[in-house]
């Protein structure tokens, strides 16, 4: 509650979290907000050239290549957008917890393999990785959420590792262990809580950072399988349109842009309020 | 120091063998046979066999790695399969390209983060102050390949200010730099103000405002070199960020760098190629992490002990 | 890897059009540097590899073959060869070459660089993709399979004579002697160039390579030593490389620019189509290509032929059409339409949703099935394809669409039961050579029907395959005609058991500025799409 109080008397958090909520909305009520079907390739859909029909007239923000409704098409595609920004940073934040955790409570061997694997996938081209990760599975939803879960886990981990090895030294712990408190006891009810804020803002800041790598590989063509309307396959089918048609381009993008800036203005405001160390990036 | 520095360097070149051993392993992994792929549709099954062969793909797993090592310690990193050209002679040609977005990205990202952290800083809690940091979020927050197109349509479609791509002058840079730089400059913006807050709040920096020092010799004097070497570090790590994002920016302005090289190489299945950028990449990762790894300790002097 | 040789001609280059070409080589001046753009970067010049459509053209300019194709036509004419004869079975090819042909590094081309070339291409240690080209010439096993390096059925008898011995009949073989696979290569330069003969290519065509800054461009110069006074016309090309179609457009349009390379993208099309200059600068002509969907005869229920063709009457051909802004006609059959051989009276199966389903129904499948349909991930593939799903959709067939890389797609459709119907679109079926042979052995019959083939539909006709090769031995040349006939009854045939849905003949568009001159089937030449030895500067 007080969380929720800090955010109300800061501007841009509440800026933030409003487009949020509107972008959640549109979500879930895509079918009754959508006067169209999203893939349906209308006949009237294209002017007798085949080219897009400009915002305006039955088709608010136009038509896209195919003639099917734009404005339908944002709203569906903020389901599957949203869908993978939640599964996969879901994903990655658990996969994060879990290394972290492991390796800055275990120590020894099994916290050096853990903490070596990691540099290595720091080490990674993230993109790239991601690239050929999307070539080598058949691309799906699913698909494309773990390919980013896979690529994004590491910073998370990073993080709770140094967090948990600083839980670990503490007097507390060392006073719990000292009275002969089992591994589990210690883990769940010492160091986990302790480390609920940072999954809380990494779990908000790894949405935006989410929602931009599924448009990007969605923009390389590796993304959310067509017809399935993703803001970022919509910028792909339409980016040779950019000159003749730039609303293609250009609401898909806005609408990008805000849902990243909301991720990450709520998310930002959740650190400065949860956890005051943790300042800047990191 | 120097078994510090040693002991990392050696941590770099085992991390550099696993990215090289998932990366071969990923790529043998992918429902893609090369030799068809240079065959073509024309060829006759005998024909992709002898390509097969010849490039060594009927060789188990192990041994195809192995070989591949051998050649990449001797600091040979093969030949493509698709150009039959040496892979470290495609890459050195189109490495500087890469190299000098860089540059020239962070270029911007530092100026450009450094001079907004500052003047928010100076003017903390004013209207400026939001005004700067809201920006830095949305630069944060928008999809590279969307500035891209943005930048193109704007400054050099219907402006003509830039070059629409292209590459050698300093006008061909600004573009794919500024798309690369926006992005890490709300980080930096963020980052220079909260460094220079601290430093403003101090008591010798108030004492010398106090004795009238201008705030300009404040600001260069005390507060800068303070902001100084977090930048360095994060730009360190910023290399990392980078090579991901050179490969849309590339695409998107037509640069003649590793990124486009990667892509087309990822089309043709071209293994040997796909391989050699991503050990490129993973070296200027590595490199970057020694760098703001080395730094850090001289910054926070709390991480020396640790 | 040949992706989109788009041959394209118009139906006058095919027929008498040999004066024109003769006349415009006449009045087209000496002189000029052009500029030549393309996305992606030249992957290679060497003749034995180079196999897809942006080296081929200039392949084709750096070096000579035996024969040759007059600009802009299908019209093989001898080339390095003064003059040629064939035996009356048909297995010996006897050729004299020209005297004084150099190569670039200056040395005099004789009878033996022709042998060792072709004995190059063939030999597996090249890695070529056109060893297969050659497989008629006698001894070619011996070497495809690594037990000699030398071609037992050439001869030659001295510098200036090659003589041909083949085990079989083919009636191709002049068009094998012209594809780029038979350019003739100095021995010298290429083992100097120790592996990167690609980088350094030394040949005797019509342009010589001067210049290679990887990624960014090539520069191309006139051979003053070219053994046809005239040819070519310009003096300088450069070709410029990672260059976007659409920024290439811009350049263009600007006079920066004199051939967008890689055509014009749809968006910019209707633009420049409505502009008062565009109609000079957009050359819009007829390919030798077809768009087709591969329905797998290996998956059900496609095993079923009512279900082949229930699908061929429910694909939408127009509005495909229209998606691509009308650069394509509606197909249904195999050939093109300036293919010899193509059959103008057939009509294949028209556009009919009621029987479609009614079809569908016949074959028990009244409420449709589900399946998958592979396509390329460049646009505009992804978007045909969900064109195609929604037409399938309107008789019951749920389509999930797949849209992968290209060398995933390819390596699906040569997997036993995997793709069940695959949108060529991007890899779609184009000549190696003019012949509509060329359209059958390993898309439509039973010899790319294996595993890693390029027969997606896994058809098998073992009737049609006899016929085919009863076809490709008429090798006399008075019998042209009638060979073009069967073939042509061949493909009809084929249609009766509709392994393929014939989708569209894409045409080909380039993009050249207002200065470039010369008929327009030089720039969209059947055999090399670019002619860089006919096209010129307007004075």
């Amino acid at each position: 509650m007080r969380v929720m109080r800090e955010i109300l008397r800061q501007p841009a958090a509440l800026f933030g979290l409003l487009i949020v909520l509107v972008v959640v909305t549109m979500a879930i009520a895509a079918p009754l907000l959508a006067p169209f079907d999203p893939d349906n390739q209308m006949f009237d859909g294209l002017t007798l050239e085949g080219a897009p029909i400009a915002p305006g007239g039955p088709f608010l923000l136009g038509t896209d290549t195919l003639g099917r409704d734009l404005y339908s098409r944002l709203l569906f595609g903020a389901r599957n957008s949203l869908i993978i920004g939640l599964v996969a940073n879901g994903i990655a934040v658990s996969i994060g917890l879990l290394i972290g955790i492991t390796a800055g409570y275990a120590r020894g061997w099994i916290s050096t393999i853990l903490m070596r694997f990691t540099d290595l996938m720091m080490a990674f081209p993230a993109l790239l990785l991601a690239i050929v990760l999307a070539a080598l599975l058949k691309p799906s939803l699913w698909i494309v959420a773990m390919v980013i879960a896979l690529v994004n886990w590491v910073q998370v981990a990073r993080i709770v590792y140094t967090e948990t090895r600083g839980l670990v030294e503490r007097d507390f712990i060392l006073a719990e262990r000292a009275l002969g408190a089992g591994h589990g006891r210690i883990l769940f009810l010492h160091v986990l809580p302790h480390l609920v804020p940072t999954a809380i803002v990494w779990g908000t800041l790894g949405i935006a950072t989410t929602v931009l790598l599924e448009a990007t590989l969605s923009f390389l063509g590796i993304g959310v399988q067509p017809p399935d309307p993703s803001w970022g396959n919509i910028i792909f089918e339409s980016q040779s349109y950019f000159q003749a048609a730039p609303w293609l381009v250009f609401f898909p993008g806005a609408v990008i842009l805000l849902t990243a800036l909301a991720f990450n203005l709520v998310g930002d405001a959740l650190r400065d309020i949860l956890d005051p160390t943790q300042r800047g990036r990191g | 120091m120097a078994q510090i520095l040693l002991r990392r360097l050696i941590q770099s070149a085992l991390i550099l063998l696993g990215v090289a051993a998932i990366t071969f392993l990923l790529l043998y992994a992918l429902p893609a046979d090369p030799a068809r792929m240079i065959a073509g549709r024309s060829a006759t099954a005998q024909t992709v066999a002898n390509i097969r062969h010849e490039l060594g793909l009927d060789q188990p797993l192990v041994l195809q790695f192995l070989y591949y090592l051998g050649g990449l310690l001797q600091g040979d990193l093969g030949r493509s399969y698709a150009q039959k050209t040496e892979v470290w002679t495609l890459i050195a040609a189109r490495l500087p390209a890469t190299l000098t977005l860089m540059a020239a990205g962070i270029l911007v990202e530092v100026l450009l983060g450094m001079t907004l952290g500052t003047i928010a800083a100076l003017n903390r809690g004013r209207a400026v102050d939001r005004l700067v940091m809201m920006s830095a979020f949305v630069g944060v927050s928008a999809p590279q390949f969307v500035v891209a197109l943005l930048l193109l349509y704007v400054f050099a479609a219907t402006l003509g200010w830039f070059p629409m791509s292209g590459y050698g002058t300093l006008s061909h840079v600004v573009l794919p730099a500024l798309t690369l730089g926006l992005l890490g400059a709300g980080w930096y913006a963020r980052m220079v103000r909260s460094s220079m807050i601290d430093v403003l709040n101090q008591d010798y920096v108030r004492t010398a405002r106090a004795k009238g020092l201008s705030g300009a010799r404040i600001v260069f004097r005390h507060a800068l070199p303070n902001a100084v070497l977090p930048v360095i570090a994060m730009i360190g790590i910023d290399i990392g960020q980078f090579m991901g994002g050179v490969v849309v920016v590339e695409a998107v302005y037509g640069w003649p760098g590793i990124g486009q090289l990667a892509w087309q190489a990822i089309q043709q299945v071209d293994v040997p190629i796909i391989m050699g950028v991503t050990l490129t990449s993973a070296l200027a990762i590595i490199l970057g992490n020694l760098i703001a790894d080395l730094v850090a300790p001289i910054v926070d002097p709390r991480i020396r002990s640790h | 890897m040949f992706r989109n040789w788009l041959l394209a001609t118009t139906t006058a280059a095919l027929m008498a059009f040999v004066p024109l070409a003769a006349h415009a080589a006449d009045t087209a001046p000496q002189g000029g540097d052009i500029v030549v753009t393309y996305k992606d970067d030249i992957t290679t010049l060497d003749p034995a590899i180079g196999y897809d459509w942006v080296n081929w053209s200039m392949i084709k300019s750096l070096y000579s073959r035996l024969m040759d194709y007059e600009p802009g036509t299908a019209k093989l004419v001898p080339s390095l060869a003064e003059s040629f004869e064939v035996s009356p079975d048909g297995l010996t090819y006897t050729f004299k070459l020209r005297t004084g042909v150099k190569f670039s590094n200056g040395r005099e081309l004789v009878a033996s660089d022709v042998k060792w070339s072709i004995e190059r291409a063939v030999n597996p240690k090249t890695q070529g993709p056109g060893a297969g080209f050659f497989g008629a010439i006698a001894g070619f096993d011996d070497v495809a399979g690594g037990k000699s390096e030398v071609l037992s059925g050439i001869e030659t008898p001295d510098e200036g004579t090659v003589v041909f011995h083949l085990s079989r009949p083919d009636a191709t073989f002049l068009h094998v002697l012209a594809i780029n696979f038979a350019s003739v290569v100095p021995k010298e330069a290429v083992e100097a160039a120790g592996g990167d003969f690609g980088k350094k290519p030394v040949g005797s065509g019509t342009l010589v390579l001067k210049d290679w800054t990887i990624g960014q461009r090539l520069v191309f110069e006139r051979n003053p030593d070219y053994f046809v006074k005239g040819m070519p016309h310009v003096d300088k090309v450069t070709v410029e490389v990672g260059q976007e179609p659409l920024v290439a457009l811009l350049r263009l349009q600007k006079g920066e620019v004199d051939i967008a390379g890689d055509g014009i993208p749809p968006a910019k099309f209707l633009e420049i189509k409505n502009s008062p200059d565009g109609a000079q600068m957009i050359v819009d002509g007829e390919q030798l290509h077809t768009g087709y969907i591969t329905l797998n005869t290996h998956v059900k229920p496609f095993d079923n032929v009512k279900v082949r063709q229930a699908v061929n009457m429910a694909i939408n051909k127009e509005r495909i059409t229209r998606i691509l802004n009308g650069r394509a006609t509606p197909a249904n059959q195999p050939l093109p339409p300036l293919m010899p051989g193509y059959d103008k009276s057939f009509t294949g199966y028209a556009y009919d949703v009621e029987k479609a389903k009614a079809t569908l129904a016949e074959a028990g499948l009244p409420d449709g099935f589900e399946t998958v349909l592979y396509a390329t991930n460049t646009d505009p593939q992804p978007r045909i394809a969900q064109a195609i799903q929604q037409d399938l959709a309107a008789i019951g067939i749920k389509a999930e669409v797949r849209t992968l890389a290209q060398g995933n797609v390819i390596a699906a459709g040569g997997t036993e039961g995997e793709a069940p119907m695959i949108w060529s679109g991007g890899m779609a079926w184009i000549a190696d050579f003019p012949d509509p042979s060329n359209f059958y052995g390993p898309i439509l019959g039973c010899a790319g029907a294996v595993q890693g083939g390029w027969n997606w539909s896994w058809y098998c006709n073992k009737d049609l395959d006899q016929r085919a090769v009863a076809a490709d031995s008429m090798s006399d040349p008075a019998k042209a005609e009638e060979r073009q006939a069967v073939w042509g009854k061949i493909f009809t045939d084929i249609m009766a058991d509709a392994p393929w849905v014939p989708v569209i003949n894409e045409r080909r568009v380039v993009a050249k500025s207002l200065r470039m001159g010369g008929p327009d089937h030089i720039y969209i030449d059947p055999t090399r799409v670019i002619n860089y030895d006919a096209i010129f500067v307007k004075q």
